[in-house]
């Protein structure tokens, strides 16, 4: 009942029926592919091409293709498997946050999220695998009995936790992803006209019928998964901080990390499903669905992280210079605020603590255009701070002998295109081939405005 | 209208059914056609099974090559595989000498050690002796004796270069036998035969870095051209004008090893003071207590200034000043008050600079006490007077043939090219080298020498001490020594080893009274590497012959720039310039290998916008930058011995040469330039540096204190250790190691920054050279590595040294953060890797606060972009069979060299005995020509480390009160100690 107020307008517009609600968000699939999406297509792959041949490069010569070394041992793998995975934080967020605070808004977006973080995960799963010096032994780091006496893994790693909860993480996201989706595919089956669509979707449709006995469970499925999703999403980038929270390299080790990891996660990851709603938005026509009150509430969301994240910076200065520690102080002030580093903390500083506060006027969060490039430089500052914390910290620490500067190669620049590449080719194939907004749940909040349906809306709780 | 026309009257009847039995009848025909085909056939399975069987025998038949081992059918007494045999030995090349014991493995040398029956290098070596043992296995050698590049047998070249001398004796035409410095009494003795078959050969030596200055004012002040005996040990009062006698100097490491242990305060209480003039900032001027920055042009007036400051504190009234150097005034009130024990040393190559310091050391009674003359150093014996000589006969076509042995005038002389010139003109030239250099490349003859390791021999480096030399492999390619190539081409048929035997017995065995045979006589003296005759004080009387004129000569300073040429610590004079481990030595100042630069003032560069990599224009000759704190103001400094064109593909084109520019001046060279023009240009030339930040910071990373504190507390300049001890506290377990706790002191008072630390570490543990490029990525793979500091003024700063490896860290950082536990802790607390484990994740890396870890970014070994020694059979087999060569990938690290550790467990387990203090040594512990590292198990409370640095598990026994653990505030207990350095500054 709680969304059952006239503060808000409604969720979606238009006045839909549910058949028009089906057939507009299925339009894409069924319609032809269009001409930009082939374009687009061929962009990513090309650029994914480019990122395998860096791949390939690396694997044949090995990580001294990089620009790594002695001092700076974990570069742009690290600051990008940093940055997916905060990326990938928003789909789950955004379903799992908004379901348990029942803002039902979320339909309409949480489909496109969650896609976001499967493919997300993915590019960030790339990394660690990539930067291992020995990547065909990473079954290593797997806790399988073996003959070797039995040797373990070392629980005590943080690499290992992370393995761990990435594991984990894309198995709960993508289960969760796939399950929301089988009503969908149910309804996709049902309409096509396509002989192999029906097949395809009758697949993965999973034999659904939309019993009542099936929607029992659909739910209590849902609400499994989201449980163990929720905890996911707050101890994944916990434990990503961790590997920085445990060292003993000054900028690194820091008691705030984890939840400063795990809201700069969630930072990212909202731009990112803002900038691919707006573009998802525009290209299908779907602001019907995607209202211009669904733009305005994920601005305002950014605005109160965006405040956080400002926080937790100075904090981080704070506490640089209140702990005394000369090693601390070098590394905030000398290194990433007046040093060598100081564009990319300015950077990092600017795009994500200021900018985004010029979400307080409805101006600009009415104007999509600026609210889009805002995203985009949020989703650039972000990266800047993965970079600040694992790059200057490790290029100024405690001897200043080993002090080292670092900057990419162009494999390793590669690489990250090719991830780039691999996610926007991920998010054009989730463009054409899957239902990109939620239709089962859209249409549970497209009733509350018909007062011929009202009645049933109570039924749904 | 359409005709509609039908096959049959089925068709007809009923067409769609017809059509459906159609397709149907189609369809089955066409699955049972498909299925006959693809079932397989009798036929089938045998054309199947004899192209695997056949494919099968093919693929089986390219297997791997069989390296086979094959065991000894009888095997000799003293080889045990698997146990490394030592051999006394002795090193002599390129002026340098060392007692060296040679550790062989399965009959290949593999590792120089330091002799400690040594009385000169006393168990120390330098990193060129070091790296010796490499060169040992390069691919560049002469693999067998050529005439005109072409292969020829001995039996030919020896027919024919007889001849060719028999000729030239008859002809009366003079022959000329160009050697560097001959220290070995033997090989003089064969000399002189050769001398005496063809009385037309002149023996002439001439080398690369002379000491000519000094034996010809030897010659005027006391009457005999010697270079005297010092005794940096003795001495209260060092003062070097320009002599760098802990780098490259006379014989750095037998001074190193006096001059520490005149310093030492781990055992001492003493310590003397050492004041070091001079505009390059050397490995001396970084050690010295007080540096002052002096152009080499004043020198000469800054030696008389001092001569006649002396005079004054005598009571002579005198005019001083002439150099503007005003601390003059002060090192001459410390020197006269502590007369007859200070020492005065010119690295000058002029006489009349000489015969000043001479002058000083005498009115300082240092003559007779500090600086004696019963054991002259011998290893450079040349005078550019005799050169000059040779070159003038050589290029005024006097000469019937020319003999190189161990020279390489063409190269490293300033009439390099009048040379090489006048030697197509030369009907016999001749060169006895055992690998191409720029002088043998023109000879038409090349007897193919061996390399020392393959060689018998002897030396007497000083006067009465004498070292045996003696083969640990035998000669791998179609190799000579050039002395049994002389007993050849002298008619004498004896072999070189029995010559040796006989001199042996008729000069030395007879001259002694211990052993009643020769032959336990010889044993013993080759066991031991060394052998000592009594010291004859010659009775040398000072004149002061050509003083005044000397006095009067020396000119006030210019002010024009000046160009100072030295010498490297890792390369010399070049001679070495193919060894790769020499060539990625980071210089100890400037901290980059791989090519030499012009040092250039501070001030200078910061006026003109130039920083570290820019080109300048010398006197129109294109340099790399290096902005040196410390050089002299108007100075620039670039090292010789780069630039070789025929080293070998690792040396050649390495730098640029600058021994074209040194000036012979009066009959000596002179190896600096007045008066040099200096352009800054926009371009820009990459140097491999592997150190780019040179303050501390202010962290208390090498920490120090002056003596006067040092002797009111010994734990001046360490007072954060109490507080970082009071501060540790822990919520674990202490750590607890029931045996061995193994240990390791530093005293960075003793330690010069020399780097023999570091090439012996990479011989050792087979660590592997990575070029240029990749030392410019900072990836230097060395596990030990001297940090350099500077501290207090640019223009003239202090310098710290600081050796840094694993810290074998108690509770070490990399290792909880491995995921695979590839890098666990040892129960005699050492941090160790399982190489086979490590995935290469780099966290250990990232989390070691010394970073001391290394990754293989690339594959070293085996890998044509990295052509080095490990990149052929040849190179590969100086590597140490009892250490891993790491693949790609992997992280590596100093291990304490726990197979030495483990080695020496096992002798004293068989022998049934517990282990002694002192009986392990790592790699770098061992040759520390500073004796700076002391190891140990600090469990055993006599051990020396154990006083040194206490227990590390026990902050209630800290040890030294000098001892600290680097960023000890951590917490990571590290199982390294360092000792303070101590400044003598108080004046």
């Amino acid at each position: 009942m709680i969304y059952k107020t006239e503060i808000r307008g409604p969720l979606i517009q238009g006045d839909k029926s549910f058949s028009q609600i089906s057939r507009e968000i299925l339009a894409p699939i069924d319609a032809k592919t269009p001409l930009w999406w082939y374009f687009a297509m061929a962009t990513s792959l090309g650029m994914l091409g480019f990122g395998l041949y860096c791949i390939y490069l690396t694997l044949a010569t090995g990580i001294g293709s990089w620009g790594l070394n002695n001092s700076i041992g974990w570069g742009w793998a690290i600051v990008n498997f940093v940055w997916w995975i905060g990326i990938g934080h928003a789909g789950t967020a955004f379903s799992i946050f908004l379901l348990i605070l029942r803002q039902q808004w979320r339909t309409a977006i949480n489909r496109a999220a969650e896609a976001m973080t499967v493919v997300a995960v993915m590019c960030a799963g790339l990394f660690p695998l990539l930067h291992m010096g020995r990547p065909w032994l990473f079954f290593y780091i797997f806790p399988y009995p073996n003959t070797r006496g039995p040797l373990w893994v070392n629980f005590n790693s943080p690499l290992f936790w992370d393995f761990v909860a990435i594991t984990a993480y894309i198995l709960i996201s993508a289960s969760f992803w796939y399950f929301g989706m089988v009503p969908d595919f149910a309804t996709i089956r049902d309409t096509t006209k396509s002989k192999i669509k029906k097949a395809v979707y009758g697949f993965f449709a999973f034999g659904w019928t939309g019993s009542s006995k099936e929607w029992l469970r659909y739910e209590g499925l849902s609400f499994v998964l989201g449980g163990i999703a929720a905890v996911l999403v707050v101890s994944v980038h916990s434990i990503v901080s961790t590997d920085f929270a445990v060292g003993v390299i000054p900028g690194w080790h820091t008691t705030i990390f984890p939840p400063y990891f795990v809201i700069g996660a969630i930072f990212s990851g909202f731009a990112m499903v803002l900038t691919l709603v707006t573009i998802m938005r525009g290209a299908y026509k779907m602001h019907d669905f995607v209202t211009d009150s669904h733009i305005d509430a994920v601005c305002r969301v950014l605005i109160f992280i965006s405040l956080i994240m400002g926080t937790a910076y100075m904090t981080e200065i704070f506490i640089a210079w209140y702990s005394g520690s000369i090693y601390e102080y070098s590394i905030i002030f000398e290194s990433r605020m007046f040093g060598d580093y100081a564009f990319q903390f300015w950077a990092m500083f600017t795009a994500n603590a200021v900018i985004p506060q010029l979400f307080w006027f409805k101006a600009v969060r009415k104007r999509i255009m600026i609210v889009f490039l805002i995203s985009i430089i949020i989703n650039i500052g972000m990266w800047f701070e993965r970079f600040n914390i694992v790059i200057t910290s490790l290029s100024r620490d405690y001897l200043p002998a080993n002090w080292a500067n670092y900057s990419p190669s162009w494999v390793e620049v590669g690489i990250f295109v090719g991830t780039l590449g691999l996610f926007t080719a991920g998010v054009l194939m989730f463009f054409r081939y899957i239902p990109m907004i939620a239709i089962s749940e859209v249409k549970s909040v497209a009733k509350y405005n018909k007062p011929q349906t009202n009645h049933q809306s109570g039924h749904h709780e | 209208m359409e005709n509609k026309y039908w096959r049959s009257l089925e068709e007809r009847n009923d067409p769609v059914s017809f059509r459906k039995n159609e397709i149907r009848a189609e369809y089955e025909h066409k699955k049972s056609v498909i299925k006959g085909e693809s079932g397989s056939s009798r036929r089938d399975f045998l054309k199947a099974f004899g192209f695997t069987i056949g494919g099968t025998a093919i693929l089986a038949s390219c297997k791997r090559p069989v390296e086979k081992a094959i065991p000894y059918l009888i095997k000799p007494e003293e080889v045990t595989p698997g146990m490394a045999n030592y051999y006394a030995s002795t090193f002599y090349e390129g002026n340098e000498y060392c007692s060296i014991l040679v550790k062989v493995r399965d009959g290949r040398p593999i590792k120089i050690e330091g002799n400690d029956l040594s009385p000169v290098s006393r168990k120390g070596t330098s990193a060129k002796v070091q790296a010796s043992v490499l060169n040992l296995y390069d691919d560049a050698r002469y693999k067998g004796p050529l005439k005109n590049n072409e292969p020829v047998t001995w039996e030919n070249l020896d027919k024919e270069i007889v001849e060719a001398l028999n000729q030239l004796n008859a002809e009366n035409s003079k022959v000329v036998f160009l050697t560097s410095t001959v220290i070995s009494p033997t090989f003089r003795e064969v000399i002189a035969g050769l001398q005496a078959t063809y009385p037309n050969i002149e023996w002439v030596q001439y080398d690369a870095v002379p000491a000519s200055g000094m034996l010809t004012a030897a010659k005027e002040s006391f009457g005999s051209a010697l270079i005297p005996d010092y005794h940096f040990d003795k001495a209260n009062v060092i003062v070097s004008f320009n002599a760098d006698f802990l780098g490259t100097w006379l014989s750095p490491v037998e001074y190193t090893k006096k001059y520490s242990s005149g310093r030492d305060l781990k055992t001492g209480r003493r310590m003397s003071r050492h004041y070091q003039l001079e505009a390059h900032m050397s490995v001396s001027g970084a050690n010295a207590d007080i540096r002052i920055p002096m152009k080499p042009s004043q020198e000469s007036s800054a030696l008389a200034d001092l001569y006649h400051e002396l005079l004054q504190l005598g009571g002579t009234a005198t005019e001083s000043g002439k150099s503007g150097i005003s601390e003059l005034a002060t090192v001459a009130k410390d020197l006269w008050e502590n007369k007859g024990q200070g020492i005065v040393v010119s690295g000058s190559n002029r006489k009349e600079d000489q015969l000043i310091v001479n002058a000083i050391n005498h009115i300082l009674e240092n003559n007779g006490s500090t600086i004696t003359f019963d054991r002259p150093l011998l290893t450079r014996q040349s005078t550019d007077e005799t050169m000059e000589h040779f070159i003038q006969e050589l290029t005024g076509g006097n000469l019937g043939g020319v003999i190189f042995y161990e020279v390489n005038p063409v190269y490293d002389h300033p009439g390099g090219s009048r040379i090489s010139d006048a030697l197509k003109n030369v009907s016999l030239s001749v060169s006895l080298a055992d690998r191409p250099d720029e002088t043998s490349s023109l000879c038409r003859y090349i007897a193919t020498g061996s390399h020392y390791l393959e060689n018998w021999g002897d030396a007497e480096p000083k006067k009465g001490l004498y070292s045996l030399m003696q083969p640990v492999i035998q000669p791998l390619f179609d190799s000579r020594q050039p002395e049994e190539t002389l007993l050849r081409w002298s008619g004498n048929s004896i072999r070189y080893y029995d010559f040796l035997r006989e001199f042996w017995r008729a000069e030395l065995y007879s001259r002694q009274s211990a052993f009643s045979d020769f032959n336990s006589f010889w044993n013993d003296t080759l066991q031991k590497g060394v052998y000592e005759v009594p010291a004859e004080t010659p009775g040398l009387t000072y004149n002061d012959q050509g003083l005044s004129s000397a006095l009067q000569l020396a000119s006030p300073a210019t002010d024009n720039w000046e160009l100072v040429l030295y010498e490297t610590v890792a390369l010399g004079n070049g001679k070495y310039a193919n060894n790769p481990w020499l060539q990625e030595l980071p210089d100890p100042m400037a901290k980059i290998s791989w090519d030499n630069f012009v040092s250039v003032p501070v001030e200078w560069a910061e006026a003109n916008g130039v920083a570290n990599e820019s080109v300048i224009l010398v006197n129109g000759i294109e340099m790399p930058v290096f902005v040196q704190p410390g050089q002299a103001d108007k100075t620039l400094a670039v090292a010789i011995g780069y630039g070789r064109t025929e080293a070998g593909k690792t040396g050649n084109n390495i730098g640029f040469n600058v021994f074209p520019l040194v000036q012979v001046v009066s009959g000596n060279r002179q190896f600096w330039l007045p008066g040099v023009t200096v352009e800054t240009t926009a371009k820009t030339y990459p140097l491999a540096l592997s150190q780019t930040h040179h303050s501390m910071e202010g962290r208390p990373i090498a920490r120090e204190a002056t003596f006067a504190e040092w002797q009111l507390n010994p734990a001046s300049g360490n007072e954060l250790r109490e507080d970082h001890i009071k501060h540790a506290t822990t919520l674990y377990e202490k750590p607890n190691y029931p045996g061995h706790h193994w240990g390791l002191a530093i005293d960075l008072n003793a330690c010069t920054g020399c780097g023999n630390c570091t090439i012996s570490c990479q011989v050792e543990n087979n660590i592997p050279v990575i070029g240029k490029e990749q030392v410019r990525n900072r990836r230097i793979m060395h596990w030990i590595r001297i940090d350099r500091y500077y501290s207090g003024k640019p223009q003239n700063p202090n310098v710290s040294f600081q050796p840094v490896m694993c810290q074998q860290c108690d509770n070490a950082p990399c290792e909880n953060v491995c995921p695979v536990a590839a890098t666990p802790h040892s129960d005699e607390g050492l941090n160790q890797m399982a190489y086979n484990r490590c995935v290469g994740t780099r966290y250990c890396l990232n989390n070691c606060p010394y970073r001391v870890r290394r990754f293989n970014w690339l594959q070293f070994v085996k890998n044509d972009k990295f052509d080095y020694h490990t990149n052929s059979d040849l190179g590969r087999m100086v590597l140490n069979p009892d250490v891993t060569v790491r693949s790609r990938g992997v992280v590596e690290k100093c291990t304490f060299c726990v197979q030495r550790i483990q080695d020496k467990k096992q002798t004293a387990k068989i022998e049934g005995r517990p282990l002694r203090d002192g009986e392990i040594e790592p790699a770098c512990v061992q040759s520390c020509p500073s004796s700076a590292l002391v190891f140990g198990d600090m469990n055993d409370n006599t051990s020396q480390v154990f006083r040194l640095i206490g227990k590390t598990t026990d902050p209630e026994i800290p040890g030294d009160p000098r001892n600290y653990h680097l960023l000890e505030e951590l917490h990571t207990l590290p199982s390294v100690g360092y000792l303070t350095k101590i400044r003598n500054t108080n004046t």
